[in-house]
């Protein structure tokens, strides 16, 4: 498994992946730094009170993690999608496995050596772009941590999302699947929200059985948690549109959630053997 | 770790009895019951579509077999352990391209179980039989379709393995690469590998293997000693001025028949159409041609699989050896 694993990493190094990844981390990072620097520039000449730019800054970087969260899945489905179906269909595959290599060693190697590259990335890049943006706005999130290891949570979960596609379905049709039902994913939190306001169970019943299918939008909510100050949470209280808003979370994602995400990932890589190890190559 | 296996040169390093594979309502394999020795080299002749692929899907473990049992190296198919003493080549020939060639021989060696300090060593003695030892350094995703297969036997090679298995060895090799192939499967049965070879060049076989099968339908249609399947030598003589009462005088060669203008004797030694020529004449007879020698095997190819039209699904099984 490690030797696949050494293998996929060595892949992404020489077909120049990571240096695609690095360079557009620099970029993101240092326009977004630019960006906050002139808003804030801007804001202390007009003589803003501070907690207010700090509240601004705050909302600027969760917008950011939101788009960089929605980069890092489309990275982790573009990585996961062909990992396996294209060494099906090249051919790569059936040499490797006619040696003394399980078809589950073959696929964990897999996913662990693209595992290591998408938290890398989003490990990376999101301390970065945190770091850079204290540097220039003077404004820390209270755990810079936890909401880069829910993005990165997320990644990882469409990656095994795609991965578990690549075992039976051509690269494109499991990156569109995996796309789409992270799309439906998010769309559900927020309906699911709307739902609990209004007291419609339906939408909270669907809501939290979409979570329960695909956890990323769960994990979300930890990436807005710990990207908030906590005054914002005290403030915002029970501002209806606020609380509804996806971008705002009062509490982080309970604990069975992070587990049953931790779990859906060990089930789906399961599964994904186990489709592999039925498939006659 | 995969412990290394323990092969006996009694064991023969493919037995499968009444093998068989069905897709649907197909049977891509129906009923096959072979063995391949050790320093054999076995072939496996059949148009496409007869089954030959699939025979090799089901002794690597790639494809489960509907009935049937088959060992490999004395392991039941599919056993990781006896995978390390077998070398493959597949049909389809793809490495990773942004591998350089030695890199892929060192993963393939890393894959086996291969000491981490002789792996180097075992890629570039492999690339050199290949004739890519120059080509080392450069990456896969240059190579011509030529040079992959030459890496691909170079994979199948690493490491001595007891058991080669090569699916269309030279499909994509110019005739020097096919003279180069056919030298080395003869070496490494020479050492003591058995080699079981996939083709549908005829004259390939013919040269290089010990003994072969030919397959149409997912059934077996003749087997065994290359002599056996291409049958026994016949003279056959173009004369005039020969009648029945005279061929008595022909039977020191062998049974003779007369057809019209045509003596046909056969079985008949090549090395007594000399003495038979010279009794011909000193009868009187008038000898216009003579052809000596035995079927070639596209002559039986073409007869085996042109007779062999059963209804498709019709289970077969024959014992080779």
């Amino acid at each position: 498994m490690l030797t696949i694993a050494k293998l996929t990493i060595g892949e992404a190094a020489r077909r120049r992946v990571l240096w695609v990844l690095a360079i557009l981390a620099v970029v993101a990072v240092g326009l977004t730094a630019w960006g906050i620097s002139v808003l804030v520039g801007g804001a202390r000449r007009d003589g803003i009170a501070d907690l207010e730019i700090k509240f601004a800054v705050s909302q600027i970087l969760i917008f950011i993690a939101f788009m960089f969260g929605f980069v890092l899945v489309m990275t982790a489905a573009f990585f996961g999608s062909p990992a396996i179906a294209t060494d099906l269909e090249s051919g790569v595959a059936q040499a490797m496995l006619a040696r003394p290599l399980r078809r589950s060693s073959y696929l964990l190697g897999r996913w662990l050596g693209l595992a290591v590259v998408v938290v890398a990335y989003a490990v990376i890049s999101g301390f970065l772009a945190i770091g850079a943006v204290g540097l220039v706005a003077g404004y820390l999130p209270p755990d810079p941590i936890l909401p880069v290891l829910y993005l990165a949570g997320q990644a990882l979960v469409l990656l095994t999302l795609t991965v578990l596609l690549s075992t039976r379905l051509p690269p494109i049709a499991g990156g569109a699947i995996a796309v789409v039902a992270y799309g439906l994913a998010w769309m559900a939190g927020v309906l699911g929200k709307i739902g609990l306001a209004l007291g419609t169970t339906a939408l909270v019943t669907m809501g939290d059985a979409l979570r329960f299918l695909l956890p990323t939008d769960a994990l979300w909510q930890g990436v807005v948690y710990g990207l908030e100050p906590s005054f914002v949470i005290s403030q915002v209280g029970d501002e209806f549109i606020a609380r509804n808003s996806p971008f705002f979370a009062a509490a982080p994602p309970p604990i069975a959630i992070v587990a049953w995400s931790a779990v859906w990932v060990a089930l789906l890589l399961a599964l994904a053997v186990s489709q592999l190890r039925r498939r006659e190559l | 770790m995969i412990p290394m296996p323990r092969l006996s040169l009694e064991i023969p390093a493919i037995e499968t009895t009444d093998l068989r594979k069905r897709y649907g309502q197909v049977d891509a394999l129906a009923g096959l019951s072979m063995s391949v020795g050790r320093g054999e080299v076995f072939g496996v002749l059949g148009p496409t579509g007869a089954g030959k692929t699939t025979t090799v899907k089901l002794l690597l473990g790639r494809a489960r077999a509907t009935s049937g049992s088959a060992k490999v190296l004395g392991a039941p198919i599919g056993d990781l352990a006896t995978r390390r003493k077998v070398g493959y080549l597949p049909e389809l020939f793809r490495y990773q391209p942004w591998l350089k060639a030695r890199e892929v021989l060192t993963l393939h060696a890393e894959l086996i179980g291969m000491a981490r300090g002789r792996r180097r060593t075992a890629a570039d003695e492999a690339l050199g039989i290949v004739g890519l030892a120059e080509r080392s350094n450069d990456a896969v995703g240059k190579f011509s379709k030529g040079m992959q297969q030459r890496l691909g036997l170079a994979t199948a090679l690493l490491g001595e393995p007891a058991l080669i298995i090569l699916d269309e060895p030279t499909s994509a090799l110019d005739p020097v690469g096919r003279v180069d192939v056919r030298g080395i499967v003869r070496a490494a049965a020479d050492r003591g590998a058995a080699v079981f070879l996939n083709s549908h060049l005829l004259s390939e076989v013919e040269q290089v293997c010990d003994r072969v099968a030919i397959i149409d339908h997912g059934r077996v249609v003749a087997l065994g000693d290359l002599d056996d399947v291409l049958g026994v030598a016949e003279t056959q003589v173009r004369v005039t001025g020969l009648s029945a009462t005279d061929l008595p005088a022909f039977e020191r060669f062998g049974p003779p028949a007369l057809e019209g203008d045509l003596l046909r004797i056969r079985p008949m030694d090549d090395a007594e159409v000399p003495d038979l020529v010279s009794t011909l004449v000193g009868m009187g007879a008038k000898v216009h041609e003579v052809r000596s020698g035995r079927t070639s095997l596209e002559q039986r190819f073409l007869a085996l699989v042109a007779q062999d039209r059963p209804p498709a699904g019709t289970p077969s099984a024959h014992r080779l050896r």
